[in-house]
């Protein structure tokens, strides 16, 4: 018998996908030690707690809800007390955090605050005994780690979308927990800026178009923007060659010192595909170049390519899409 | 108004080269490191650079930097002083890969020299993990920003830009503090000869590493599986029918 404990990420009052992923594989744990509860901390400003259902539905036994006006911001201080000493209290075997940007900044704080072994971006794992293993993609994702972890509690932080959210049968109870305060809280966001709306975060979604320098110029960026449109729910990334001019902003990045993303689709756009690229894309599941020189090293990773212009190519695409997808 | 000088630590990873091809060696649990070109990890040089610019603005201040690990991290420690740190620190240990181990040896090492910043990297090429800078800030008791896009000091307070996911975060905060560092603070200068000569002569200090116990070992190591090779359906518009139809029929996107 051993529980689980899962922090369940929100954003602006919802519970994010993270956040069900991390309860679905706190539940496969929780099992593979023996069978066990995963309580999910859910905490947020006042109200959050009507979102609780969503956990208790997707295998959490309890979803501890934590109400606070510090929450309204990312209260990294408090939210990092109030899950070790939940953790410590409930004797867990493990505390599960997404690999999200608020994930990567809470799973150290907790782990060296509980003294426990801690393993990022966690693909999967498996428990052999008093020791967890787990597979983690290192080396900017070129080599498969396989890491051994001893002691109780582990903390582990989970790679989005390598876990699928699953609903369970069985909702779980509810119950009021309490935040505990930051002794010499001592950072202040002083303000948060929201970026495009509209378009889902490069992390979540299903469809990225991808731009590089063969663009040319940081106005043809619309093209990438109207084949995302045309596909719906798409998101938009760049190359660092982009960022570096302006022509979109570093978040955008995708790569090795950029954002890690595995969508169902990658189109990628005048990109040549350097290694250091790769290294932020190659894991997505179909793959598609479009780049004028047929040599581009993009086209050793791509399912389908085309070779040609793509300021010609992209307006003709984005109207067949649109043409496919009527209807939707 | 002048910038403050301030006492900065930057602790440093040595790591393989990021642009090289990797092969498994024959234990299965490491790297074949022949033939690999190593150097200083990539954001720990963001890191490096930082903290020379904050120190230059002021014209004062002091970058100390810190590295645990085998001797051969000491040619890294090399390199951040022919870049400009004064003065280098080696923890010795056998390379270690559990974060918590290597934030204990550095936090009990940094705790009494007095830092008004102590930097790091988000994360390292090869643990790809984003630990240690977080849980030696923990350790410390002092308050830690991570992945900072920006940072400036003044009055006796940081400030940091932090990208997020499709947002971004303007934090500031009291010193001492732990800010570790995402790209866009700085790009590393290249070592001038000047700088390497100088580099040559100026104090490298070498102990023992308190690791306290190592919970995390790597047991093994494998290469991700290769893409099945791609086709090129063709050249310019006329390729698009083919492609659309395999993205409804083949990838099932459409
Ligand atoms: C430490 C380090 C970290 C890095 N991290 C990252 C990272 O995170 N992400 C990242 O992306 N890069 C990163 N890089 C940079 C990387 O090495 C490449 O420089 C970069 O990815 C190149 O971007 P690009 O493909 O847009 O540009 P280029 O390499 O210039 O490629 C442009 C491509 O467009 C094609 N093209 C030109 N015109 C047209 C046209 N009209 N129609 C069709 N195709 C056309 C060209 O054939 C070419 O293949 C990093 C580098 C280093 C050293
Ligand atoms: N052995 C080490 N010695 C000194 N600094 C390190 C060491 N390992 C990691 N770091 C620092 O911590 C950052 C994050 O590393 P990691 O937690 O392994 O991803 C690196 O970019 C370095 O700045």
């Amino acid at each position: 018998m051993a529980n689980v404990l899962v922090f369940a990420e929100t954003r602006n009052g919802d519970v994010r996908k993270i956040a069900l992923e991390a309860v679905t594989a706190g539940r496969t744990l929780a099992d593979a030690s023996g069978g066990g509860e995963v309580h999910a901390l859910l905490a947020g400003p006042a109200g959050i707690g009507a979102k609780a259902p969503q956990l208790a539905t997707h295998g959490a036994d309890a979803v501890i809800v934590v109400e606070s006006a510090d929450f309204a911001t990312y209260a990294r201080e408090s939210l990092a007390a109030t899950l070790a000493e939940r953790a410590k209290s409930g004797g867990y075997r493990a505390v599960v955090l997404g690999f999200s940007a608020q994930g990567r900044d809470l799973g150290p704080r907790v782990a060296a605050r509980l003294d426990a072994p801690i393993a990022s971006d966690v693909t999967e794992f498996a428990v052999s005994g008093d020791a967890i293993t787990v597979k983690h993609p290192g080396y900017a994702n070129k080599v498969i780690m396989t890491l051994t972890l001893t002691g109780t509690p582990v903390v582990l932080s989970i790679r989005p979308s390598a876990f699928t959210a699953v609903e369970s049968p069985k909702a779980g109870r509810v119950e009021q927990g309490a935040a505990s305060p930051a002794i010499g809280a001592t950072i202040t966001v002083t303000e948060v800026k929201e970026g495009a709306k509209g378009r889902p975060d490069l992390g979540e979604a299903q469809i990225i178009i991808s731009g590089g320098r063969g663009l040319k110029a940081k106005e043809n960026f619309k093209l990438i923007e109207d084949l995302a449109d045309a596909f719906g729910n798409a998101a938009v990334g760049a190359t660092r060659a982009v960022t570096d001019d302006g022509w979109r902003p570093h978040a955008d990045q995708i790569g090795q010192t950029g954002r890690q993303v595995s969508p169902q689709l990658y189109v990628a756009v005048g990109i040549s595909g350097a290694i250091q690229h790769l290294a932020g894309m190659r894991s997505s599941k179909t793959i598609v170049a479009i780049n004028k020189d047929k040599e581009a090293p993009i086209f050793k990773v791509a399912d389908y390519g085309i070779v040609g212009d793509v300021l010609e190519i992209i307006p003709a695409l984005t109207a067949a899409v649109r043409e496919a997808r009527k209807g939707h | 108004m002048g910038f403050p000088a301030v006492k900065i630590a930057v602790c440093i990873k040595r790591t393989p080269d990021s642009e090289s091809r990797f092969r498994i060696a024959a234990s299965g649990a490491a790297i074949d490191e022949t033939g690999l070109k190593f150097d200083m990890d990539d954001f720990a040089g963001y890191a490096v650079e930082a903290a020379l610019q904050l120190n230059e603005k002021s014209g004062g201040g002091e970058t100390v930097v810190y590295a645990v690990g085998p001797d051969n991290v000491q040619e890294t420690l090399r390199k951040a002083m022919s870049m400009g740190a004064e003065r280098a620190v080696h923890l010795t240990a056998e390379s270690v890969v559990d974060g918590i181990a290597i934030a204990r040896a550095l936090a009990a090492e940094l705790k009494s020299g007095g830092y008004d910043l102590v930097m790091f990297g988000k994360h390292a090429f090869d643990s790809s993990a984003g630990v240690v800078g977080t849980a030696t800030a923990e350790l410390l008791g002092v308050p830690c920003v991570t992945a900072a896009s920006e940072l400036s000091v003044a009055d006796g307070k940081g400030l940091a830009r932090r990208e997020l996911e499709g947002a971004a975060e303007m934090v500031s905060f009291t010193l001492p503090a732990v800010v570790t560092i995402d790209e866009g603070v700085a790009r590393p200068r290249y070592p001038s000869l000047k700088g390497i000569m100088a580099a040559k002569k100026k104090p490298l200090e070498s102990k023992p590493a308190q690791l306290g116990t190592v919970r995390v070992t790597v047991t093994r190591m494998e290469l991700p599986p290769e893409r099945p090779a791609g086709r090129i359906l063709g050249e310019g518009t006329a390729a698009i029918p083919e492609l659309v139809r395999l993205l409804q029929n083949e990838a099932k996107v459409i």
